[in-house]
C-alpha cells in the first residue's frame, strides 16, 4: 500500500465492545428483548447456585451439621471419597490402585503429543500396563492379592473404558475393512456380526456375558466377571466403530486406490500407507463421539453388579446417614465423566488440527 | 517404426473388455517397442483410457493377451504387483496422495515397494522434483499446489520407480489453460530423453512434436494409426478425418 492511499477504517459503530453488543445482541427489538430475558434468568439461577454450591456449603463437616445448613453438603463426598474412588479394595491397600491410576494419567497425558508417537511409547506401555497389573492385583513383590471382585470405583471405571476403547477401534478398522472385503465369506461374516452386535442393547450383551455365558464353560473354570464385561463392551463398541471407520472408506476417492495400485503397492500397504490414514482422519469427529458413549456406556456395568464409580457412589447414598445427598453425589460423578469426555474431545480437535494438511 | 528395435515391451493380442453388457474394447492389437512414444486421440467413449488402464490392470481384460516386458497379465497378483511397480501411470486428476507432504509422495513407492533405504530414496525424489522444477515445493502437501505443480509432481511420482514404460491418461485435460504448457514441456523432455510413452491426449501439437505413432481409436477399435506426418496430413479413414476436422478446427 503506498502512503497516498488513505485507509478506510470501518465506521466506529462496528468496532469495540459497544459496537459488538450493538451488532449482536441488540440489533433488532426482539434481540433485545430475548438479550433482557436472557441476563433476568441467568440473574436469577446463577448467583443462587453459586450462594448454594460454595458460601453456604459445607465441605468437611458430618452428616448431622450438613442437615442444618441450606448450602451444598460435598462431605457426602469428602469423607466417603476413597469408598467412592475404590469402592471395595481393601482399605489400607488403596494406595495401590491410586498409583496405578496415576501411572495410566501419565501414559495417556504422555501419549498425547503424535511426536511421541514411535517404538519407545509402546514399550513404556507394555511396562506401565505390567506395573498397573501387578500393583492392582498383587501376590509378588510381598503385595497381598487383591481378587478382581473387590476392585471398583474409578480403576474399573478406568479399565473399562481405556482398554474397551483401544482394543474396540483396531476390531472396529478390520470389521471395516472386511465389511468392504471382495472376498464373499469374509465380507459375510463382517456383515453378520455388525449388524447382529447393533441389534441388540449393550445390556443385553452385558447380561449374556455375566448370565449366560458361564454355562458354556466347562466345570471349574471361571473367567472373572469384569474380563467377560470387558469384552461385550470390547464387541459392542467395535461394530459402531466399524461402521463410522466404513463410512470414512467410501470418502476416499476411487482414484486413491488406483495411484497406489499403480506404483505397485499390495493390499496391505495400500491400506496402512494410503487409505486408513485419510480414512481415519475424515472420521475422527463421528469415531470420538462413539468413544465418548461407549465411555459413559460403561456405567451399564451396575446391572451385573460391578462397583463402577457411579455404583459405589449410589452405595454411599443408600447409607441412612447419607441418604438425601444425592444432588451433590450427582453433581461430582457428572464433573468426572465431564472430564473425561471433555478431554477426549479436546485431543480430537487437537488431532483433526494437526492432520489437516489442506486437501 | 520398424522391428528394428527388438523385442515390443507391450504386446496386446486381440484384446476384448466388456463393462457388463457393453463391448468397450473389441479385438485391440498393438505392439509398443523400447523408446517408443505413442499417442492415442479419439473421442469420449472410443476405449482410449479403458485400454492404456489394462496395461497396468486396474481394469481386467477378459479375453485377449498382454503381455508386458516378458510378462503375461493374468490374475496372478505377483505379477499383477510386479508389473505394476515397473509402469508408470499419470492420471487426469493427479491422484496424489494428500495426507504426504510431495517428498514423502514421491519416497512411498522405492521405500515400500522397491525396500530402498529412506536416505537414498529421497535422494531420488529430489533429483527427480528437480527435473520436473519444482524442487523447492518438496515439503509442502499436495494441496497447497496448483494443479500444474500437482501434475509435475505425479510425473516425478511415477519416474521415482523407474518405469520401464510410462502411460498417461488424458495428463493435462484437468488443466487450466495457462498450467497445460508446463506439463507438456516435462513430458516432452521425457520424451527426448528416450522414455517409452503411451499417451492418450488430445494436445496434437505434443504429438505432432514427440510421437512415433498416433493412433486414432472409435468405438473400441484402433481405427488407424500412423507416423504424425501422415496421420495429420494425410489421414485415410472417414471416421479419422471427421475427428481431425472438429479437433484442430
Amino acid at each position: 500500500m503506498t502512503e497516498n492511499e488513505a485507509v478506510v477504517k470501518p465506521p466506529p459503530s462496528d468496532i469495540g465492545i459497544l459496537g459488538w453488543l450493538r451488532k449482536n445482541l441488540f440489533n433488532t427489538w426482539y434481540n433485545s428483548l430475548l438479550t433482557i430475558v436472557t441476563i433476568f434468568f441467568l440473574w436469577k439461577s446463577i448467583p443462587p447456585f453459586i450462594k448454594w454450591a460454595f458460601f453456604d456449603a459445607a465441605w468437611f463437616s458430618p452428616p448431622k451439621v450438613c442437615r442444618q445448613i441450606d448450602g451444598a453438603c460435598w462431605s457426602v463426598i469428602t469423607k466417603n471419597i476413597r469408598f467412592i474412588l475404590f469402592g471395595f479394595y481393601p482399605y489400607e491397600q488403596q494406595w495401590r490402585p491410586l498409583i496405578a491410576m496415576l501411572i495410566l494419567f501419565a501414559l495417556l497425558y504422555y501419549s498425547k503429543e503424535r511426536s511421541h508417537w514411535n517404538k519407545r511409547l509402546f514399550y513404556y506401555w507394555l511396562v506401565g500396563l505390567a506395573v498397573m497389573g501387578i500393583l492392582m492385583k498383587g501376590g509378588i513383590f510381598g503385595l497381598p492379592s487383591v481378587e478382581s471382585t473387590k476392585w471398583g470405583g474409578l480403576p474399573l471405571t478406568l479399565l473399562l473404558s481405556v482398554f474397551g476403547l483401544t482394543a474396540a477401534y483396531p476390531l472396529g478398522v478390520i470389521l471395516a475393512l472386511g465389511r468392504r472385503s471382495k472376498m464373499p465369506a469374509i465380507k459375510t461374516l463382517c456383515v453378520l456380526y455388525i449388524e447382529l452386535i447393533r441389534g441388540v442393547p449393550l445390556i443385553s450383551l452385558l447380561f449374556m456375558g455375566s448370565i449366560i455365558f458361564p454355562l458354556f464353560l466347562p466345570e471349574g473354570i471361571t473367567i472373572s466377571k469384569i474380563l467377560r464385561a470387558q469384552v461385550a463392551i470390547i464387541l459392542f463398541t467395535a461394530a459402531y466403530i466399524a461402521e463410522v471407520v466404513r463410512g470414512g472408506l467410501q470418502a476416499i476417492p476411487k482414484g486413491q486406490y488406483e495411484a497406489a495400485a499403480s506404483l505397485g503397492l499390495n493390499y496391505y500397504l495400500t491400506m496402512r500407507l494410503i487409505i486408513l490414514p485419510q480414512a481415519l482422519r475424515i472420521v475422527i469427529p463421528p469415531t470420538v463421539s462413539v468413544l465418548i458413549s461407549a465411555f459413559k456406556d460403561t456405567s451399564l456395568v451396575v446391572i451385573i453388579a460391578l462397583y463402577d464409580v457411579l455404583k459405589t457412589t449410589q452405595t454411599v447414598l443408600s447409607d441412612p446417614q447419607w441418604m438425601g445427598f444425592s444432588r451433590e453425589a450427582y453433581i461430582f460423578l457428572a464433573i468426572l465423566y465431564f472430564l473425561g469426555c471433555f478431554s477426549m474431545s479436546q485431543f480430537s480437535r487437537k488431532l483433526e488440527k494437526e492432520l489437516d494438511t489442506g486437501r | 517404426m520398424t522391428d528394428k528395435l527388438g523385442e515390443p515391451i507391450v504386446e496386446i493380442i486381440d484384446l476384448h473388455k466388456w463393462f457388463g453388457n457393453f463391448h468397450v474394447l473389441k479385438g485391440i492389437n498393438l505392439k509398443v517397442y523400447r523408446q517408443e512414444r505413442i499417442v492415442i486421440c479419439g473421442p469420449s467413449g472410443s476405449g482410449k483410457s479403458t485400454l492404456i488402464r489394462c496395461i497396468n490392470r486396474l481394469e481386467e481384460h477378459q479375453k485377449g493377451k498382454i503381455i508386458v516386458d516378458g510378462i503375461e497379465l493374468t490374475s496372478n497378483i505377483k505379477n499383477i504387483e510386479k508389473i505394476r511397480s515397473e509402469v508408470g501411470m499419470v492420471f487426469q486428476h493427479f491422484n496424489l496422495f494428500p495426507h504426504l507432504t510431495v517428498l514423502e509422495n514421491l519416497t512411498l513407492g522405492p521405500i515400500w515397494v522397491r525396500k530402498m533405504p529412506k536416505k537414498e530414496a529421497e535422494e531420488i525424489a529430489m533429483h527427480f522434483l528437480e527435473k520436473v522444477h519444482i524442487a523447492d515445493q518438496a515439503h509442502k502437501y499436495p494441496g497447497q499446489l496448483s494443479g500444474g505443480q500437482q501434475q509435475r509432481v505425479a510425473i516425478a511420482r511415477s519416474l521415482c520407480m523407474s518405469p520401464k514404460i510410462m502411460l498417461f491418461d488424458e495428463p493435462t485435460s484437468a488443466l487450466d489453460p495457462e498450467m497445460i504448457k508446463e506439463v507438456l514441456d516435462v513430458m516432452i523432455e521425457l520424451a527426448q530423453e528416450g522414455m517409452t510413452m503411451i499417451v492418450v491426449t488430445h494436445e496434437m501439437g505434443f504429438a505432432k512434436k514427440v510421437a512415433h505413432r498416433v493412433l486414432f481409436m472409435d468405438g473400441g477399435t484402433i481405427v488407424e494409426g500412423n507416423t504424425p506426418e501422415e496421420f495429420f496430413s494425410n489421414p485415410k479413414h472417414e471416421r479419422t478425418k471427421l475427428f481431425l476436422s472438429q479437433i484442430l478446427h
